[in-house]
């Protein structure tokens, strides 16, 4: 039966010591030490590719370090293996979910134990569950299949399942992205009460400053792969963490907007859905309009039919209801009404949605263009000098770090993927942008500039369909915002007249 | 149609759909099995057609055809997990395996079957359960083959097995989320090895069917494509093995459609209705691909749904 009934084992403390993991010429980790007091609640920051991941996954045995030890409760532990990591009450909640879709909540939780009997007796399973669950600060259907829980519901029952297998180390890996900004609080704040009555200990990776505020009690901070800073998350302000993070660099500024008068409807959505393979709706009814020289931003929890209505605005999934025009004219997601009607798009995971990553810079950036003058010639043929050349100004003008105008886009890092898409989109005139998480993956050098391009399109006045699900993102370009949940489009509202509070509230589908 | 007549057909259905199904349900069985494991074995054909041939010859050899049946279940075995081995190889298709096994059984069956095409084998005897009744039609359609009810049992401890064991669960896992079950310790392959020669372990059996029942003597046109069907009845069934049971039933009542009309004397079209059960396969195939919700209880991990 379970170990965690009565006798709670106590919160472990951690610690590495001058981990040093090397991934080919590069230190993805040069001797970093951390310490984790026990039952404390520990973030671990940094921007991305930092090494928090790297550090994080060599304390749970995917990769073995190069160097240094890990110590639990102040010995040195050997892990090789999650399994190990597991065998010394170490789990964690990745990013991507462990959870077997097909299978109830129930039975995901029996399945994860290493001890679960051959033939399962559901009904002392089901009473077993049903005690454990009432100990436990949140709860979850268990009768449900994971396929059919929220996101939020989802990384409740990660949590859970680390709980129920035994585990007091637990390490978190931003595990707030797929909640509402309620639903996180809640999680955080339960598992800081357990963290405080010494019950677990808490590492969570995050790069929230307000939830490492609001929950924390200490940091460390990484920057490529080494320690920048460390201390206490109650009295560190924000600002000397944040140049902990970045380094020296300035912080960027916000991108200038310019104020319009005129109210000329550009893009406009009417009662328009779309389902998913299975026959949901995840885009239902929606309607929006986006007038010219305006960003009208999307925020929603990740999996809330954002995606489908993006890919459904550039053609990648078919419309099953509803109509859209731009400038009054009815539109359809192909590739002569986005010529005529100049609608460009950064979509989220560029390399995927926007790029063929075995071809050339060059020739991803002439996917809009590549048929027409002057690349083509009068007889249709296409001058691959012509583009090359195309290529290597917009290169120069975007700013994109290539070897050469003839790499393979794959070759390039998340940033210049995005700038080159951009510059393929962004070069000529734009009558409507549609973006999802431009910045997502990106560092902060980038993010200031792909944010300031968006500002300056929407300033030249293309109609702007913003969807992030960085609520920062949202409240610094938008200038209406709407809250997408469950497929649903709520009323988009001047960003003056909404808050963080609102926004977040309406995440939540209230 | 006659009153008479039409009772004619009907028991013709009822008996042919039993008769004709046992093949059908145990193939539909293995594939279901293999498929909940997130593989695809479109070979259960060439191990059908290799079961009937061993089947076959070992009763004919050993005089006894339970022992035949149990053969051919082992060389239905062989075949599966040979395709289980090859399939976790690094960037080996399944379903291409899969054909290359289907053309190997038959081959395999065909080349060794030769001498065993004349000889009689002792054959299963089939159960009279129609003794209560005066109908000899009545009584011809309960001429029940023991390994139908065999076949009945193995589903139902299959769908308990599904939901109730931990070997179940573990199945469903790796069929539905490869990445989760590895997180967890689990061995893809090794599961999905097992699956997939349990798989044909019962296709196997499937096949002794064909040969030591019903039609009852081993030839080379034995299998009509049965195994390559039972790939159709599993999704129609969506992978539930209760559902195999009636969409095997389906299945054998379509295939027993032409020889029930002809025992009443409708013998034009017949060759049309000996063809129902492919017209039915495409049907199925057509809008089960079309249906939402079969695409929702696919096992995730299945090629073809990935």
């Amino acid at each position: 039966m379970m170990a965690t009934a009565e006798h709670p084992r106590r919160a472990p403390s951690l610690a590495t010591e001058g981990i040093t993991k090397i991934f080919g010429p590069m230190y993805a980790l040069d001797k970093v030490s951390m310490q984790v007091e026990a039952g404390s609640f520990h973030a671990l920051l940094g921007e991305n590719g930092a090494g928090k991941s790297t550090l994080v996954k060599c304390i749970m045995g995917f990769y073995g370090a190069d160097a240094g030890t890990v110590q639990l409760n102040g010995r040195p532990i050997a892990v090789h293996t999650p399994r190990q990591a597991q065998a010394h009450g170490i789990g964690m909640v990745y990013q991507h979910f462990t959870l077997v879709p097909c299978l109830t909540a129930a039975e995901n939780l029996v399945i994860a134990r290493s001890d679960a009997p051959s033939v399962l007796n559901w009904r002392a399973e089901k009473r077993a569950l049903e005690s454990f669950m009432d100990r436990m600060p949140f709860r979850v259907p268990l009768d449900r299949h994971v396929a059919d829980l929220s996101a939020g519901e989802k990384q409740k029952l990660e949590i859970l399942k680390l709980l129920y297998l035994d585990q007091h180390f637990l390490i978190l890996d931003e595990p707030t992205s797929v909640m509402t900004p309620g639903e996180a609080d809640e999680v955080l704040t339960l598992l800081r009460g357990m963290a405080e009555r010494g019950e677990i200990t808490v590492l969570m990776i995050s790069h929230k400053f307000r939830e490492v505020k609001a929950f924390c009690d200490s940091f460390t901070v990484l920057r490529r792969g080494r320690v920048t800073g460390t201390g206490d998350a109650q009295s560190t302000p924000v600002p000397e963490m944040s140049r902990m993070m970045i380094g020296e660099t300035e912080l960027r500024e916000r991108a200038p907007r310019q104020s319009r008068t005129e109210a000329k409807p550009r893009l406009a959505l009417t009662a328009v859905s779309t389902e998913d393979e299975t026959g949901r709706r995840v885009v239902d009814d929606l309607s929006l309009t986006i007038n010219a020289g305006e960003i009208v931003g999307i925020a929603g929890v990740s999996g809330n039919g954002q995606s489908a209505l993006v890919e459904m605005l550039s053609g990648q999934r078919p419309m099953t209801s509803g109509q859209i025009t731009v400038d009054g004219a009815p539109f359809a997601p192909r590739r002569a009404d986005l010529d005529r009607f100049r609608v460009f798009g950064l979509p989220e995971e560029p390399l995927r949605n926007a790029a063929v990553p075995r071809m050339s810079v060059a020739e991803n950036m002439a996917f809009r263009s590549f048929d027409k003058a002057p690349l083509a010639g009068r007889l249709g043929l296409i001058s691959a000098a012509r583009m090359r050349a195309r290529g290597e100004e917009l290169i120069r003008r975007y700013n994109v770090r290539t070897s050469s105008a003839d790499a393979p886009i794959e070759t390039l890092s998340g940033g210049n993927v995005q700038r080159a898409v951009l510059a393929r989109e962004l070069s000529g005139e734009v009558d409507v942008l549609i973006v999802a998480n431009p910045c997502f993956g990106l560092d902060f050098a980038s993010v200031a500039e792909i944010r300031a391009q968006i500002m300056d399109q929407r300033n030249r006045g293309a109609a702007v369909l913003l969807v992030s699900e960085d609520l920062d993102e949202i409240l610094e370009l938008s200038d209406r915002v709407a809250v997408m949940s469950g497929g649903r489009l709520g009323p988009a509202a001047p960003v003056e007249s909404t808050s963080r509070d609102s926004i977040g509230r309406q995440m939540g589908g209230h | 149609m006659t009153q008479a007549e039409l009772m004619i057909v009907v028991y013709a259905l009822i008996g042919g759909a039993i008769r004709v199904s046992t093949p059908f349900l145990f193939v539909a069985l293995g594939e279901c099995l293999t498929e909940k494991s997130g593989r695809i074995n479109l070979g259960l054909e060439g191990s059908l057609i290799l079961g009937a041939m061993v089947g076959y010859a070992t009763s004919f050899q050993s005089g006894s055809p339970w022992v035949g049946v149990l053969a051919a279940g082992i060389a239905g075995t062989c075949m599966g997990a040979a395709h289980g081995w090859i399939c976790k190889l690094p960037k080996v298709n399944d379903i291409a395996v899969g054909l290359a096994f289907m053309s190997l059984g038959t081959g395999l069956a065909f080349f060794f079957g030769k001498p065993y095409i004349q000889p009689s084998a002792p054959r299963l005897e089939s159960l009279p359960l129609g003794g209560w009744s005066q109908n000899p039609q009545v009584q011809q359609a309960l001429q029940v083959n023991p390994l139908f009810f065999v076949g009945i049992a193995l589903a139902i401890a299959m769908w308990w097995m599904l939901a109730n064991t931990r070997a179940g669960l573990t199945v469903r896992m790796v069929g539905d989320s490869a990445a989760s079950a590895r997180a967890m310790g689990v061995s893809v392959d090794l599961v999905r090895l097992l699956a997939t020669a349990a798989g044909g372990f019962m296709a196997g059996v499937g096949g002794a069917f064909l040969s030591l029942s019903y039609p009852g003597s081993w030839s080379e046109g034995l299998s009509s494509g049965q195994g390559l069907m039972a790939v159709a009845l599993v999704i129609f069934s969506r992978w539930n093995p209760l559902r195999c049971v009636l969409a095997a039933l389906l299945f054998g009542a379509a295939g027993a459609l032409g020889p029930a009309l002809q025992s009443i004397g409708i013998s034009y079209g017949y060759h049309f209705f000996n063809a129902a059960p492919y017209i039915l396969t495409l049907g199925i195939m057509i809008a089960s691909s079309r249906s939402k919700s079969a695409a929702a209880e696919a096992p995730r991990e299945l090629s073809i749904v990935k």
